[in-house]
């Protein structure tokens, strides 16, 4: 699905990534962890294209992220589902144009979509608040709202980067279960967080693996979690 | 463009359309910048239809009207009238040739003397009324025949203060072309200027709708489409005012003298419609440039 080889990155300031690794098969599950700062935006980043790497590979779909144009870049996006850090909604349209977005940018007839749009609702229990603005969502909302956009074009790789930074343990609880059923869906996740606890929760349901970056470096956590 | 895509651009996608937050103030900017050029534009366009037209007459009119006049002791100038009269008559290209009356010429010199002053009491010359055919007569070759057989007639055929008047009437027609260029030009930065700062303002959008996969020309059409159809409205009504405007202007007279005529006239007044479409193409032009250079730059 997707595949790092020997990438590097740095912001100009000094090295942030140097010679990283990683093969994100498909149906896989895996957990990104470090700590603050030491790039685990960035790498997801590279892994969507919306960083290029300053050395290495990223391949994507068996494709170079590196000789994509703008319009395959677009397209690369529609089968990559982003939850970001900060969710990333327009402000003025009410959740369910926001959730429907993809679809209307890939030029799908929403009409056709309406009953699916319903059912993705009703799955991350946004039901009642389909018709709110984002600002009016709590944190937790906005979450979930993120993730039904992220997998409403049904990409076969979503990733999450902190979905569970701004909510209770319960509401993390229920943003992992989405995520669990997604990869159960056989989609391939790839999720950032410093939650150790969620990632416990989480190794209990499934075959999870656990990238951790430090130095650097990116390694595979042992079973010490 | 496909058919398809022009037909989405002018009918737009009501819910695309929702995707870029309405913006109340650059929008009326637009259509307000968009009306005055309009506006302007009318006019200068009715500057360089009129002053065309007058360059045309005048340089028609005057290049077969002639006078001839007869400057002679009072009682040879009979004799020397009824010569230059015959000799008129026989040079070919010479439509009609009429002496003046007393009268007639009394009417020509009131305007300066009034009309109280017995004008026969005075040594006027007589003036003889020359009309040409349409390729003409040869001015030269009558000037030499005149000068041997009627000592006292100097022909004027006008071309002294024929050709500036016509050469100011064609230069006013060509200023009136740059103005409208300029019009043209000036609308193209005033949408540029807005077409960027929409795009600025709408950057986070723009991020968003980039990051949920949306093509380039997705999200550029957005904001082509606005723009166009604002720059359309708002010409639209300019040229509506401007006409108006026209219209209202005096119709051509003797009296008023060549400041008068200066709207539109027959097929005319249908060629300012053309403007709101070229508002509209230039809007269109000037989105699509500045949305290209804006998106292309973001990663």
């Amino acid at each position: 699905m997707i595949e790092l080889e020997n990438v590097s990155y740095n912001y100009g300031g000094g090295e942030l990534l140097d010679a990283v690794s990683v093969q994100l098969a498909p149906g896989s599950f895996h957990f990104l962890t470090g700590p603050s700062g030491a790039g685990k935006t960035t790498l997801l980043k590279l892994c969507y294209g919306a960083l290029m790497p300053t050395s290495g590979r990223v391949r994507a779909f068996n494709m170079d992220v590196k000789g994509l144009d703008r319009d395959q870049m677009a397209h690369l996006r529609r089968r990559v589902g982003v939850v970001h850090q900060d969710c990333r909604f327009l402000d003025h349209l009410p959740v369910i144009e926001n959730i429907a977005l993809p679809l209307l940018v890939s030029g799908r007839e929403l009409t056709h979509e309406e009953p699916n749009l319903r059912e993705l609702l009703n799955w991350v229990g946004l039901s009642e608040r389909a018709h709110a603005l984002p600002p009016e969502l709590s944190g937790g909302e906005r979450q979930r709202a993120a993730l039904a956009r992220s997998v409403i074009l049904s990409p076969d790789v979503i990733i999450a980067d902190e979905p569970t930074g701004n909510v209770d343990w319960e509401m993390s609880q229920r943003l992992l279960q989405l995520l669990l059923e997604l990869n159960r869906m056989g989609k391939t996740i790839l999720v950032a967080t410093h939650d150790l606890s969620l990632i416990r929760a989480a190794k209990n349901q499934v075959q999870a693996r656990v990238l951790r970056i430090s130095n650097r470096q990116l390694q595979l956590a042992g079973a010490d979690l | 463009m496909t058919e398809g895509k022009l037909r989405k651009l002018i009918l737009g996608d009501t819910q695309a359309n929702r995707v870029v937050p309405p913006s109340g103030f650059t929008a009326h900017l637009t259509l307000f910048v968009s009306g005055a050029m309009a506006f302007l534009a009318v006019f200068a366009l009715a500057l360089s239809m009129a002053s065309g037209r007058l360059a045309d007459q005048w340089a028609s009119e005057l290049a077969r009207a002639a006078t001839l006049r007869i400057n002679a002791p009072a009682e040879q100038r009979a004799a020397q009238t009824e010569a230059a009269l015959e000799i008129l008559r026989q040079t070919p290209g010479v439509a009609t040739a009429r002496a003046l009356s007393g009268e007639e010429q009394a009417t020509l010199l009131a305007p300066w003397f009034g009309s109280s002053l017995p004008v026969g009491s005075l040594p006027l010359p007589q003036l003889i009324e020359v009309t040409g055919d349409d390729p003409g007569y040869d001015a030269a070759g009558l000037r030499l025949r005149l000068q041997a057989e009627v000592p006292g007639a100097a022909l004027d055929d006008h071309t002294r203060w024929r050709a500036p008047l016509v050469d100011a009437a064609r230069s006013l027609r060509k200023l009136a072309w740059v103005s409208i260029l300029l019009i043209g030009g000036a609308t193209a930065a005033m949408i540029t200027l807005a077409a960027n700062a929409a795009l600025a303002a709408n950057a986070q959008v723009i991020e968003v709708l980039r990051l949920v996969g949306a093509l380039d020309s997705y999200i550029a059409q957005a904001f082509i489409r606005r723009f166009t159809l604002r720059a359309l409205s708002g010409a639209a009504a300019g040229v509506a005012l401007g006409m108006i405007g026209v219209w209202l202007m005096p119709e051509a007279s003797d009296e008023g003298g060549f400041l008068t005529g200066l709207g539109f006239q027959g097929w005319g007044w249908l060629v300012p419609l053309v403007i709101p479409v070229l508002g509209a193409l230039v809007a269109f032009a000037a989105t699509t440039r500045a949305a290209t250079k804006r998106l292309g730059a973001l990663s």
